[in-house]
């Protein structure tokens, strides 16, 4: 899970953030206005093709990417 | 009718809250035609000033050319007017089709469809090409009229950071399993001046079977040693599956666009865009003056060698002045101010000087990093431009900003 977490989180980061913006695994991503949620498509791919998993469209939701912890919760329910 | 006092008071509303934040925009009404010197009344109501316009997208000059004005006089008498109809059913003249061909040749792809405008050749280009089973992946600076092109388009959507273009293989290879792939770019990025790497990007393209896309509306006509595109200057003529461009900045600077690339792609655009099928295509007058632009442009590189020199002129001049220049190399030369006020009142007092240039702040641009946006032409002078250096030479000293770093100029006007 935490190692999960840190890649969540690097990949974030060298997705999104141009500055030098401190994300954390409880950071608001897309209601804090890193991550638009245009740009979601991007990071629900990554996660699929990193775990191996089909997250559904209506479970993507920008409520459920709103951090990385979030994220890791939502990964978590599809993997196998 | 139905427009109350209460949805009035939406509008105005909205309307009261652009001008507080102070981007309420205006318009400076010409009365002149488009040209280096120009008659300007502004604010509206006041008398005409005669200034230096170093704003216009009229990179070559050629927007009242008398050869080119005399073509579209010429054009209306032989071609009439208007057409009073879309091309696929009786809008078509001999000229439309002698125009996509002419284009065909001086950009080097294979075959050529006209727009109303580059804006709706983006519009409706990508929708008319791909589905639902393919991917876009387009810089994060490109304009605007692409990205409401691509939001049309049913295919999947992803950016890569601004020409990184390790992050645009990463992209590559995460989508590699889609039917289509195409990288989209602007060739030459309006705000900034800079310039796309198409070499790198054709590279990459051949390696992960993609289509690439450019828009080279800033670049068509004077970018690359015969003035073709960003293509010519990177290397890649022939290996551009689309290039889309205006003809309303340096091509004459009237209206209208073009798809240009593939045959099929071209065709697919003829069949499928709706800007294409749903709306009159460029008036007769106006397609006659862009042929004479073309022609032109093919018999002599006169008028981009020129632009070559202003703009080497002019980047030397305001460097040498002390001011913060963007790098590059194109005529779309942006001095940086960082903060919005200073640019809203360095483009004010430019103007009293008699230069019309103006102040771009977010969020046209990003956050701190506002900037006079100057554009160069090749209808400018070296008078034209050694007078707007003594003016900018002036504003500049006015606010002490020359020679000073970023910074400086952050720490004294905040970002
Ligand atoms: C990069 C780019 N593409 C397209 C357009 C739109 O061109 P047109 O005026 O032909 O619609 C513009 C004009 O602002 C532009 O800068």
């Amino acid at each position: 899970m935490d190692e999960m977490k840190e890649v969540i989180k690097n990949y974030v980061i060298r997705e999104y953030v141009e500055d030098d913006t401190d994300v954390t695994y409880d950071t608001p991503l897309i209601s804090g206005g890193i991550v638009d949620s245009f740009s979601m498509v991007s990071l629900k791919r990554f996660l699929e093709n990193k775990y191996q998993i089909a997250i559904p469209d209506d479970k993507a939701t920008p409520e459920a990417f709103d951090s990385v912890n979030k994220i890791c919760l939502l990964v978590n329910e599809y993997i196998k | 009718m139905a427009y109350t006092e209460k949805t009035r008071g939406i509008y105005k509303e909205i309307l009261g809250g652009l001008q507080q934040a102070g981007i309420f925009k205006q318009e400076r009404f010409i009365h002149s035609a488009q040209a280096a010197d120009i008659e300007v009344e502004f604010p509206a109501g006041s008398s005409l000033k005669k200034v230096i316009n170093i704003c216009a997208n009229n990179y070559l000059g050629l927007s009242s050319h008398p050869e080119v004005v005399q073509a579209a006089h010429a054009g209306l008498d032989s071609h009439g007017y208007g057409m009073s109809s879309v091309r696929f059913i009786c809008g078509t003249q001999d000229i439309h089709k002698k125009l996509e061909s002419m284009v065909t040749e001086f950009l080097g792809t294979e075959d050529t469809i006209l727009f109303p405008s580059c804006m709706d050749a983006n519009g409706g280009v990508f929708e008319a090409v791909l589905t639902k089973d393919d991917v876009m992946i387009s810089d994060r600076l490109v304009h605007a009229s692409i990205i409401d092109g691509i939001r049309l388009c049913s295919a999947m959507h992803d950016t890569f950071k601004h020409s990184d273009m390790e992050h645009l293989e990463e992209k590559l290879q995460l989508h590699n399993d889609k039917r289509l792939k195409m990288v989209i770019t602007d060739g030459v990025f309006s705000m900034d001046g800079d310039t796309a790497k198409l070499d790198k990007m054709a590279e990459l393209c051949e390696k992960y079977d993609a289509l690439l896309f450019c828009d080279d509306s800033h670049a068509s006509g004077f970018i690359g040693k015969t003035g073709r595109g960003t293509h010519e200057k990177c290397g890649v003529m022939g290996r551009m599956d689309i290039i889309t461009t205006t003809f309303g900045k340096g091509l004459g600077g009237a209206s209208g666009g073009c798809v240009s690339g593939r045959r099929e792609l071209v065709e697919m655009c003829r069949q499928k865009a709706r800007p294409y099928l749903f709306s009159n295509t460029i008036a007769p007058p106006v397609v006659a003056g862009v042929i004479k632009v073309l022609e032109i442009l093919s018999a002599s590189t006169d008028r981009r060698d020129k632009l070559e020199n202003n703009t080497i002129f002019w980047r030397k001049g305001l460097t040498d002045a002390g001011f913060i220049l963007k790098d590059g190399d194109t005529p779309i030369v942006p001095v940086m101010l960082f903060n919005a006020k200073l640019s809203q009142d360095v483009s004010r007092d430019l103007y009293e000087e008699g230069v019309y240039a103006i102040g771009f702040f977010f969020p046209v641009v990003p956050q701190g990093q506002a900037r006079i946006r100057t554009q160069i032409s090749a209808g400018h002078d070296i008078i034209h431009l050694e007078k707007a250096l003594d003016a900018f030479r002036k504003v500049g000293k006015k606010y002490e900003i020359l020679g000073k770093t970023k910074q400086e100029i952050i720490e004294r006007y905040g970002m």
